[in-house]
């Protein structure tokens, strides 16, 4: 009975997501918060300095993992609130850990298809992938935690102005990129810098990028 | 808990901050009964209703749907529910057969099961040549339409409506009240908030009247009507403007009110009154137009008991 309960529930999170889907993935501040704003900051730290493309697509990859994973969760309640559907999907049958997975699903799809084109983009300018496993599992990991964060980021202020939540949002992503690794290495970081990138989840997906992509390198210099 | 009523409230409580919206409040409602929350602006019918449908939680106080707690097992009440929230909308970024098709999906109706139910919904609400389109292109009265199509895709056993004609053309008001007294023709409950007499009037069995939180009475709107006999009232036109003040003044008139060209006075005795009527038109050299005599309507004994709670 409550295998059956639970099954039910988290097939009716598939209907929110689902609807999420159709509704968020074109949303203006989505596209211009999860795509425009991480690519151009990506882009202004790294044209003119002559980077091996080793490390500009683990960058990339964190960046965009990031950004698009915790694109679509902090937009979908204060829309929601603000369209007044809210109350409708509160009154149907569904517990409120429904309507969240439902949103962290929705979340973390988006973040794993647009985190396959900076690999194909890598792929393409000839950077090799060591473990393409471990790369792909490192994916699906980081982008449902960053939905699972993106779901906390739209907890707090209580409002139904999505534009509010999103730039909230931004003050807490913005700095996270710059102390997890990915443009300042955490090793170069001050004491109180390499605190704060242990408690940022982001830190954990650059680690893990050593694997699948750095592997590559000490390969290639080990056989020179 | 006997199985005869769909509805069993019992000294239910809200507060907002300071403010008591819902105060202790009690009634039953049985099964296959059309049962009317009629009140004023802020008298807490909303918050009643979004209390009943698993919305918002009772400070205090308990109430079961169907005999399920709506506490306890909210899931399953809200799973036997059909809800037309007055402060909710369909996705207007959606087709109202999406809107259909996701609400059928959260309610767990089979993919075929809902796919039929909403083509026949849709036919019936006028809505199907529209169903690809966007709500957001709908105007009020077609989304309050596909609302109640959404409310109805599961088959519910009892229907929760918050204002459901509120803001409606004479058109869209009339169909939407054939639906509910079609859908409590086959036995099953409709609890229908209003603030609006004649439409309580015309489709309840029985009407709680709220007003501060609290319940003024409960009863049928006819017995209504009948407990109230102090407010029977003459409804008299004359050839020439009268002044209403003169008309007070007659012997047994209560209270004199204009209403468009007509003066509506009310009385304990319309018999006597008739008489003293007549004699003032004559002494005033002026013609009776029209005269009726009227019973207290359900807007009188709202209002009187509104007043005196």
């Amino acid at each position: 009975m409550e295998t059956n309960l639970y099954w039910g529930q988290f097939k009716r999170s598939f209907a929110i997501v689902k609807k999420n889907v159709r509704i968020y993935y074109s949303k203006g501040p989505v596209i211009i918060f999860g795509l425009l704003v991480p690519f151009f900051l990506f882009l202004s730290f790294y044209i003119g300095r002559n980077m091996p493309a080793e490390a500009l697509v683990p960058g990339l990859l964190g960046m965009t993992a990031f950004f698009t994973a915790t694109s679509v969760g902090p937009a979908i309640v204060p829309w929601e609130a603000r369209a007044r559907t809210l109350e409708r999907l509160i009154s149907s049958p569904i517990s409120i850990w429904t309507i969240f997975l439902g949103d962290v699903l929705s979340s973390f799809f988006f973040g794993a298809l647009v985190s396959v084109f900076p690999v194909i983009f890598g792929l393409f300018i000839g950077v090799r992938i060591a473990d393409p496993l471990i790369l792909g599992l490192g994916i699906v990991l980081a982008t449902f935690c960053f939905a699972c964060f993106s779901i906390l980021l739209s907890a707090y202020p209580p409002t139904d102005s999505p534009a509010s939540v999103m730039m909230l949002s931004s003050m807490i992503k913005f700095p996270l990129v710059f102390i997890s690794g990915i443009f300042i290495p955490i090793e170069e970081l001050p004491a109180w810098g390499k605190t704060i990138s242990s408690i940022s989840p982001l830190t954990y997906f650059t680690d893990w990028q050593d694997i699948p992509y750095k592997a590559i390198v000490i390969i290639q210099l080990s056989l020179t | 808990m006997t199985t005869e009523n769909a509805v069993e409230v019992s000294n239910l409580t809200k507060h907002f901050g300071e403010v008591v919206a819902v105060d202790h409040i009690s009634f039953q409602v049985k099964k296959g009964e059309l049962f009317g929350f009629l009140g004023p602006n802020a008298a807490g019918k909303t918050t009643t209703i979004r209390m009943l449908t698993g919305v918002i939680k009772p400070d205090e106080g308990t109430a079961s749907i169907l005999s399920y707690d709506i506490l306890r097992e909210g899931l399953k009440t809200k799973q036997l529910m059909g809800i037309v929230p007055e402060m909710a909308n369909a996705y207007v970024d959606l087709s109202a057969w999406n809107n259909l098709m996701l609400i059928g999906e959260l309610y767990g109706v089979p993919k075929r099961q809902r796919q039929e139910r909403a083509s026949k919904l849709l036919k019936e609400f006028g809505l199907y040549e529209r169903r690809k389109n966007l709500v957001k292109g709908f105007s009020r009265g077609m989304k309050q339409k596909l609302l109640l199509c959404m409310a109805l895709i599961n088959e519910p056993q009892i229907l929760f409506l918050d204002e459901p004609t509120s803001g409606l053309d004479v058109e869209s008001q009339r169909l939407i009240k054939d639906m509910i007294r079609e859908f409590n023709k086959n036995g099953k409950t409709v609890f229908l908030t209003t603030h609006n007499m004649e439409e309580a009037n015309q489709l309840c069995d029985r009407i709680a009247i709220i007003n501060h939180g609290k319940i003024a009475t409960i009863d049928s709107p006819e017995r209504l009507r009948l407990r109230s006999s102090g407010l029977q009232s003459i409804e008299v036109s004359f050839d020439r403007a009268v002044s209403v003040d003169e008309l007070s003044k007659v012997h047994g008139v209560k209270e004199a009110k204009k209403t468009g060209d007509k003066i509506r006075l009310y009385v304990d005795e319309p018999g006597v009154v008739l008489d003293k009527l007549v004699d003032f038109a004559r002494s005033k050299r002026v013609k009776i137009i029209s005269i009726n005599t009227l019973g207290p309507t359900l807007e009188d004994v709202f209002l009187k008991l509104v007043k005196e709670s």
